[in-house]
């Protein structure tokens, strides 16, 4: 009795495994053409073709691994290596021991905390605090000073997300050969993402269709508010990129292809870093110039006011969140 | 003693979301298998945080104060038992001998 309920139960497992199964885009047609033996042969060649790649794929690895693992090994017995890692240890410990000294100097010298005469408490602080308002004309000190006062340490904290995506693009992205055709990776890849992440739930489709427009929208507020109140374009376009994830997740990569793709994320990120550039090269013209800038910083409290530090917030958020999508997309099937 | 009533409101609703709170941890350790174990987070991650942020919504200065906090609510009523369903999705994919991890049999 009881192994007729087990068998049940697991016919009815095995019938829902198969109901998530690998299909490619020439099965996904052949299936809904008909079940003809043909069809069903081209699959299973193709199914046994892949398992033999992978598995060609990791022995070659496992054995490239032990070789590197053995000449390692041996280097690290001969008599010349150990004398060159005594040198070493000793030369760390010294190098360790003088950069301690110095730190440790370094402290004895610091003033005492909440000293009024301390080198932090000097006019620069003190003129954000009083003037900034007035210079600026953001009520979010915070936003006046990392995108007026600081402009510049704010485009080289833009340009370092653009080059970490570059420098993920290049690790991980999957290209197609040179006639434009899939390789067997990408093919691969493909397969895998479609096997192993979760696609038609019914659930998360409909909570995502909830979520996903008022967690954008909610972004867009923090990036539009940012001179105004707490937040900005770093916190903004991280909350709009965690709901184009979101999505992603729930609808796949073929509903997101239609307004995201890789040429929309390098002409996006591009055209928002040399705005930022160019926009704060002419204020920092006018200003260093003594000209008269035509931006002005208009009423403190408004929405359309900070002069550059509303287009600016948008241009970082825009980088931001870009980016956060780019770098989910590439981690999960090398490819956008 | 309008003021007396909402401290006390607050602090029985705080006192009970820390007690599903403890419970969830509780059982996130001591259960054996995963769909256990996460049925235990799950019930902290949406009745403890009702009770909580119910309590901080009572006792909350003005009225939009409150009105954010039920929407939080709102929020992570929607997005956390979805979570725990993806996790579990995931779970019943991956385990190929889930049959044995369930305790309760079909008649």
């Amino acid at each position: 009795m009881e192994r007729n309920d087990a068998s049940l139960l697991k016919s009815k497992f095995a019938a829902f495994l198969e109901s998530a199964s690998v299909l490619d885009d020439a099965m996904e047609k052949d299936l809904e053409r008909g079940s003809d033996e043909k069809a069903q042969m081209r699959e299973k060649a193709a199914y046994e073709a892949r398992e033999m790649l992978l598995r060609r794929r990791h022995e070659n690895a496992v054995r490239d691994e032990q070789m590197l693992y053995s000449r390692i090994h041996r280097w690290s017995r001969s008599r010349g290596a150990v004398y060159i890692n005594s040198l070493y240890r000793i030369l760390a410990v010294l190098l360790c021991s003088a950069i301690i000294v110095c730190l440790m100097l370094t402290v004895l010298d610091m003033p005492p905390l909440g000293d009024a005469l301390a080198p932090v408490n000097n006019e620069v602080s003190q003129r954000y605090i009083e003037k900034g308002m007035e210079e600026t004309g953001a009520v979010n000190i915070v936003a006046g000073m990392i995108l007026d006062y600081r402009a510049f340490d704010t485009l080289g904290e833009s340009t370092v997300l653009f080059i970490a995506a570059c420098g993920v693009l290049m690790l991980l992205r999957i290209d197609r050969d040179q006639n434009g055709r899939p390789t067997e990776e990408l093919i691969a890849a493909e397969a895998d993402d479609r096997h192993y992440e979760p696609k038609n739930d019914v659930i998360l489709q409909r909570s995502a269709a909830v979520l996903t427009p008022i967690i954008l929208l909610f972004g867009i507020y923090i990036i539009l508010n940012g001179h105004l109140s707490p937040g900005g374009g770093f916190s903004g376009g991280a909350i709009i990129g965690a709901g184009l994830i979101l999505y992603l997740n729930a609808f796949g990569f073929k509903k997101t292809e239609a307004f995201i793709n890789f040429r929309l994320f390098t002409a996006v990120t591009f055209s928002a870093l040399m705005f930022y550039a160019l926009a704060k090269t002419y204020s920092f013209y006018t200003g260093a110039n003594h000209l008269h800038s035509i931006i002005s910083t208009g009423t403190p409290g408004n929405i359309l006011s900070a002069g550059l530090i509303l287009p600016l917030n948008i241009a970082v958020g825009m980088v931001v969140a870009c980016t956060m999508y780019a770098f989910y997309a590439l981690f999960r099937k090398g490819g956008m | 003693m309008l003021e007396w009533i909402r401290f006390g409101v607050t602090a029985v609703l705080l006192i009970g979301a820390l007690f599903v709170l403890i419970m969830a941890m509780l059982g996130a350790y001591r259960f054996k298998f995963v769909l256990n174990r996460m049925h235990a987070a799950a019930m902290g991650d949406t009745l403890g945080l009702l009770l909580a942020l119910g309590g901080l919504a009572v006792s909350a200065p003005d009225l939009i104060t409150a009105i954010k906090f039920i929407l939080i609510i709102v929020f992570l009523w929607i997005a956390s038992p979805v979570s725990s369903h993806l996790i579990a999705r995931l779970e019943v994919t991956l385990n190929d001998h889930i049959e044995d991890e369930m305790e309760v049999r079909v008649k």
